[in-house]
């Protein structure tokens, strides 16, 4: 037997293996999202975002109305799809709610121990100012390209920290983000786990959120659902708008580049 | 920085509200009469006792046509549609969705004058797997149509 | 101004099609809060659907309707441009409601 023949069994017995393993959801819930249709209780919340984008709000009793989310002071529409960026007046790469904590506290006057008091809802909570203001922002750029900046070297370092940390394993299970997220057609249960370090999935998860979570009745950010997973896997927190966060969103959003922003999305 | 303020939004409901209170009770005092809410059966706690508090164990129907998802992603909104064919069974006035094994099995009552289709399109949390029952009154007998829906509990995201 | 509620009402075939979304929490009163304390019971317990002020559905609701509850119905009747109405009453004695006209 030569060596050609032999990678082709193995190279034949491994496709039918990934074949027999392959239990992706797909399909399962479609008839339930088909008759949820698209009403989407994330839209009250996005109204609620507008507002509090346009309201004087902290110690200088100032909006966010001059906040630069890219595009200029103000410009809103399509900025969330141009996230994350290199801001020159802080010399890093922020994502939006990194950015939004930078404006609150440099127009607004709030301090960043407030900014951090609570970004997120918890249980029983309505929803918070933030996750409105991220509902509203990704809102005005839904339909619009995924177009994160790469043009930078600060940019490209941040999306070579996210990739480094999307592969590092730590805690007490010893699990990475790639755990469960670097195959493509695997499941926990009946909830599908993209993989996120290919396009497909990457752009399927990058352009839902944030998004309603049924379970929650509330709008979550990707900066939550991040953080969330990393308080499954046992990780220490990851804060909004850290340099992690932000290496990870960027590493999300460069690999599904190119498809269109579909947020706020409608999620368990 | 927090908490939308739920006090601001009562406050700004609130005033809307004020509006809204006005204009109702503007509205002719009929309306407001047929408003009587069946209150016992929302609060029975088995199956049978909410047929029993209904007025008896509705027979089958094919006259009523039930949607509902096989299996729902997650159980706090499953959607429901309730349809009659009128020319199997006239003269629905009432439709009930009861979800068997929720703490309390009655979910949602809706009445409908003769110039309105007995129709109902709503989302009900279902607290577990079981079966889901679409209930029509028609001059006082009671038919119904059940239909099982899986509930999944997630994995860690989504 | 925040909206509490999207309605939508199409003239279909021989009906009026009406959709309403309503922003309300539908609390049960089982849950628990983060510090363990009780949720208190908070969920709309009356909606009715009105076409030029007459009311063609009369719904009533359990804390087993989902959050942010959603009302599909249907009624014959309706021409373009009629005013269409949902009211809503909850456990607390709250109101809410929201208006529009037919497409």
């Amino acid at each position: 037997m030569n060596k050609g023949f032999v990678r082709g069994i193995f190279t034949v017995l491994i496709g039918l293996w990934s074949v027999t393993l392959l239990s992706d959801t797909e399909g399962v819930f479609d008839q339930y999202r088909e008759m949820l249709g698209d009403d989407n209780p994330a839209i009250f919340v996005i109204f609620d975002g507008e507002e509090i984008w346009y309201a004087p709000a902290g110690p200088k009793s100032v909006s966010l109305e001059q906040c630069d989310l890219g595009l200029g002071p103000g410009v809103v529409e399509g900025a969330y799809a141009q996230l994350p960026r290199y801001f020159p007046d802080v010399d890093r790469v922020q994502d939006v709610e990194a950015r939004l904590e930078y404006c609150m506290t440099q127009l607004q006057g709030l301090t960043p121990a407030e900014v951090h008091e609570k970004p997120y809802s918890l249980r029983g909570d309505l929803g918070t100012e933030l996750e409105a203001l991220v509902a509203w922002i990704a809102d005005q750029s839904s339909g619009l390209v995924i177009a994160p900046g790469q043009a930078h070297a600060k940019e490209r370092a941040t999306y070579a920290l996210g990739e480094n940390l999307f592969y590092y394993r730590a805690g007490p299970h010893d699990f990475s983000c790639a755990t469960c997220h670097e195959q493509t057609g695997r499941r926990i249960r009946l909830q599908a786990l993209p993989n996120l370090t290919t396009h497909p999935g990457a752009a399927e998860a990058y352009s839902s959120w944030p998004a309603y979570r049924i379970s929650q009745g509330i709008v979550r950010t990707m900066g939550w659902r991040m953080r969330d997973c990393m308080r499954q896997q046992r990780m220490p927190e990851l804060i909004m708008g850290s340099q992690a966060s932000v290496a990870l969103q960027t590493y999300l959003a460069v690999n599904g580049a190119g498809a269109s922003m579909a947020a706020p999305g409608l999620k368990r | 920085m927090g908490n939308l303020d739920p006090l601001g939004l009562t406050r700004r409901g609130f005033m809307r509200v004020g509006g809204t209170l006005l204009a109702v009770a503007a509205l002719p005092q009929k309306i407001w009469a047929a408003a009587l809410r069946p209150e016992t059966v929302f609060q029975t706690t088995t199956l049978e006792a909410t047929f029993e508090a209904l007025g008896g164990v509705p027979q089958v129907s094919d006259g009523i046509i039930f949607s509902t998802p096989d299996i729902a992603e997650n159980g706090a909104v499953v959607p429901v549609r309730i349809e009659i064919d009128p020319s199997v069974l006239p003269d629905v006035s009432k439709l009930y969705v009861i979800v068997e094994k929720n703490p309390n099995p009655l979910a949602a009552v809706f009445q409908v004058p003769p110039n309105t289709q007995p129709y109902a399109e709503t989302r009900v949390k279902v607290a577990q797997t079981g079966n889901l029952y679409a209930v029509a009154e028609a001059n006082g007998e009671l038919y119904m149509v059940q239909r099982e829906t899986k509930v999944t509990l997630g994995g860690c995201g989504g | 101004m925040a909206s509490r509620m999207r309605i939508r009402a199409q003239l279909k075939e021989d009906y009026c099609e009406v959709k309403a979304l309503m922003r309300h929490p539908m609390e049960t009163g089982m849950r628990k809060d983060q510090s363990g304390a009780a949720i208190p019971a908070n969920f709309i317990e009356d909606v009715q659907v009105l076409h030029n002020d007459a009311v063609v559905v009369q719904a009533y609701w359990g804390a087993a309707v989902s959050a942010n509850p959603f009302l599909g119905v249907r009624f014959k009747g309706g021409a373009q441009g009629d005013v269409v109405k949902v009211v809503w009453r909850d456990n607390r004695g709250d109101s809410g409601s929201g208006e529009t006209t037919i497409r």
